[in-house]
């Protein structure tokens, strides 16, 4: 649908322009495709030479997939990004989607707006910043939540921070910062779902809740998937969360946790490039596959 | 102008939140909404969620570390508390807080600067103009564009160590600079906003491709240069990975790999910090400034947010 071609009849004119126009086109995104091959296209193919390669530039099959997947911190940390996963996702799901029903629902515009924007707003802290202050939150002494802290039983920060809390408190970190983009997103899909529809269920006599589920979210089944896959993709490259947590528990909670934290250690702790560039390169490939998978398959991104 | 993008972007995505006529519906809603207070209570609940801790965040900084542990969490320290953490907090490591503010100043500028100029065209090219190659360079970038950006990071060091660039700012600006989705923000909103008459009248009075471009399509284009603008210097600046891995000197640090380094140094944490003793309030004090800009930005930039969040998908 983007074709410029405007007109197919006169293919005379198009013939005379098509030579300008494809170099004037090379010149438009010339800039654009060395930064992609720069930054995209050389990184991946360099941690692919690295990962079937050894320190003397050898050809040397899985041996690196093979060294990291027998160091005894790799499938503890696939089972940590997993579980972190599983969270993240369900919560993700359950309340950007329950949340944005409610917020549909509410009658008043301007305070429908607001809340909008302050459940927005912690995504203005993603990063290093979100930590900081979750990791307040999260220390009974000084945290504003800790009556609910002291409730369920923990006195100290390291009795929060225990390694069993960390996918849930990962998940709750992530949430914070990112639901508020989402609701924006799923509140706008619902806007544009035909007020007939639902005017016709309501006739038919379904209250909010069958509206819900029979209408309103089928509808909103891509956008919700759209959101899953990002967030999976995302989920996998969980880092900045562990890192500063072990920085903050000398060590004790979140060293080595995540996949990425071990490609880190392995390239700069233990001078590892090679298994560092293995485990990039097994990220890699989660990341290209399911961006693949939801290009083609989705129609989300039908490209002309 | 929002509204233009608004319109443009969210062409067959969802409508970005305006009125709607909801007609009898609306009064039916209230009518529910009163009966039943459990919508408007987890709505509440939610918003303490989202609201409690920036709010805390805000006025911790106005604390001393006493009033942090023993008084209301929610009470207002004191301008003098909020003055001797500003003393105290610039007094690290002489400055190092506003150096690191001006470094994720610089960064995040100039990436977005060279991210306008790279992305805009090639937007522009890929959804007006036709040439070979140009469905691949579509394809990659929606790929590339779905990809994690931390995946590439540890790869980015070797290669940038290969050309013997660490510790050079443009090791982080220039990865920075390659922005995907600015692109498909850009081929998006010119497919779909520019009429195509326009641009073949043009060529047909002999305008060149770069006359239609630099005098057609770039003045149309505001909207959406403020939007790739907005999310590039976002991302930039909220960025913590790759500085962190990239970047040897605490000197070059964005503010967000500082916010590490002062996280080191708070006994409360790390018992093992040494006479460089960071306070509590301080960190606070350094997470709010470090915030401050992007925070600025989203007030003033609410509907680009909206806007731009929905351009997702606006191909259906």
């Amino acid at each position: 649908m983007t074709a410029v071609t405007p007109n197919a009849g006169s293919a005379g004119a198009r013939a005379r322009r098509a030579p300008r126009r494809v170099r004037s086109g090379y010149a438009f995104v010339g800039s654009y495709v060395v930064l992609l091959l720069a930054f995209g296209i050389v990184p991946t193919v360099y941690a692919v030479y690295f990962a079937f390669t050894d320190t003397g530039a050898r050809f040397v099959g899985l041996s690196n997939f093979a060294t990291a997947a027998r160091d005894f911190r790799y499938l503890p940390a696939i089972e940590h990004v997993a579980l972190y996963l599983v969270f993240w996702l369900v919560s993700l799901v359950v309340f950007v989607v329950g949340l944005s029903l409610l917020l549909h629902r509410l009658a008043a515009r301007g305070v429908n707006r607001a809340l909008r924007f302050l459940y927005y707003l912690p995504g203005a802290l993603a990063g290093a910043a979100s930590v900081m202050v979750w990791l307040f939150l999260l220390d009974p002494a000084v945290s504003p939540a800790a009556f609910l802290l002291h409730a369920l039983g923990y006195q100290t920060f390291g009795e929060v921070i225990a390694p069993g809390h960390l996918p849930v408190l990962f998940a709750m970190i992530a949430f914070w910062t990112g639901a508020g983009g989402w609701i924006v997103v799923m509140y706008g899909a619902l806007n544009n779902i035909s007020t007939d529809i639902l005017e016709a269920a309501r006739i038919d006599g379904a209250g909010a809740w069958q509206t819900a589920r029979r209408i309103q979210i089928p509808l909103l089944r891509k956008w919700i998937v759209y959101m899953a896959i990002l967030a999976f993709a995302g989920g996998t490259q969980l880092f900045v969360e562990p890192q500063l947590l072990s920085q903050a528990s000398v060590g004790v909670a979140g060293r080595d946790y995540s996949l990425n934290q071990l490609s880190y250690d392995f390239a700069f702790q233990n001078n590892d490039v090679n298994t560092a560039a293995a485990i990039s390169v097994e990220l890699l490939l989660v990341g290209l596959i399911v961006a693949a998978l939801f290009v083609a398959r989705s129609g989300f991104f039908d490209a002309d | 102008m929002p509204t233009d993008t608004r319109m443009a972007l969210s062409h067959t995505a969802p409508a970005a939140g305006g009125p709607r006529p909801l007609g009898g519906k609306r009064t039916r809603a209230r009518g529910r909404a009163l009966r039943n207070p459990l919508p408007a209570l987890v709505l509440a609940l939610f918003l303490v969620f989202f609201v409690l801790p920036v709010l805390w965040l805000v006025l911790a900084a106005t604390k001393t570390d006493d009033q942090l542990v023993h008084g209301n969490p929610l009470s207002f320290g004191s301008w003098h508390a909020l003055r001797a953490n500003w003393d105290a907090l610039t007094g690290y490591q002489g400055d190092a807080i506003v150096l690191w503010l001006r470094n994720s100043a610089v960064y995040s500028f100039l990436a977005l600067v060279i991210t306008l100029c790279v992305a805009v065209p090639a937007g522009y090219a890929l959804a007006m103009t036709e040439f070979r190659g140009r469905r691949t360079l579509l394809v990659a970038t929606l790929v590339v564009m779905l990809m994690p950006n931390a995946t590439l990071v540890v790869p980015l060091f070797l290669e940038v160590n290969a050309v013997h660039l660490i510790g050079s700012m443009w090791s982080i600006i220039l990865p920075y600079s390659f922005y995907p989705f600015g692109v498909y923000l850009t081929y998006i909103y010119f497919s779909t906003a520019l009429p195509k008459d326009l641009l073949a009248a043009a060529k047909l009075d002999g305008c060149s491709e770069f006359a239609a471009f630099r005098h057609i399509a770039l003045p149309l284009a505001a909207p959406v240069v403020a939007l790739v603008g907005f999310f590039s210097f976002v991302a930039n600046w909220t960025n913590y990975y790759l500085p962190y891995v990239l970047l040897p000197e605490s000197s070059q640090f964005p503010v967000q790999v500082g916010l590490g380094t002062l996280l080191d140094n708070v006994p409360q944490f790390n018992p093992t910090a040494g006479a460089l003793a960071v306070e509590r309030p301080e960190l606070a004090l350094a997470t709010l400034l470090a915030i401050t800009p992007v925070l600025v930005v989203f007030l003033f930039s609410q509907r680009f947010l909206v806007a731009g969040m929905l351009a997702g998908a606006t191909k259906e």
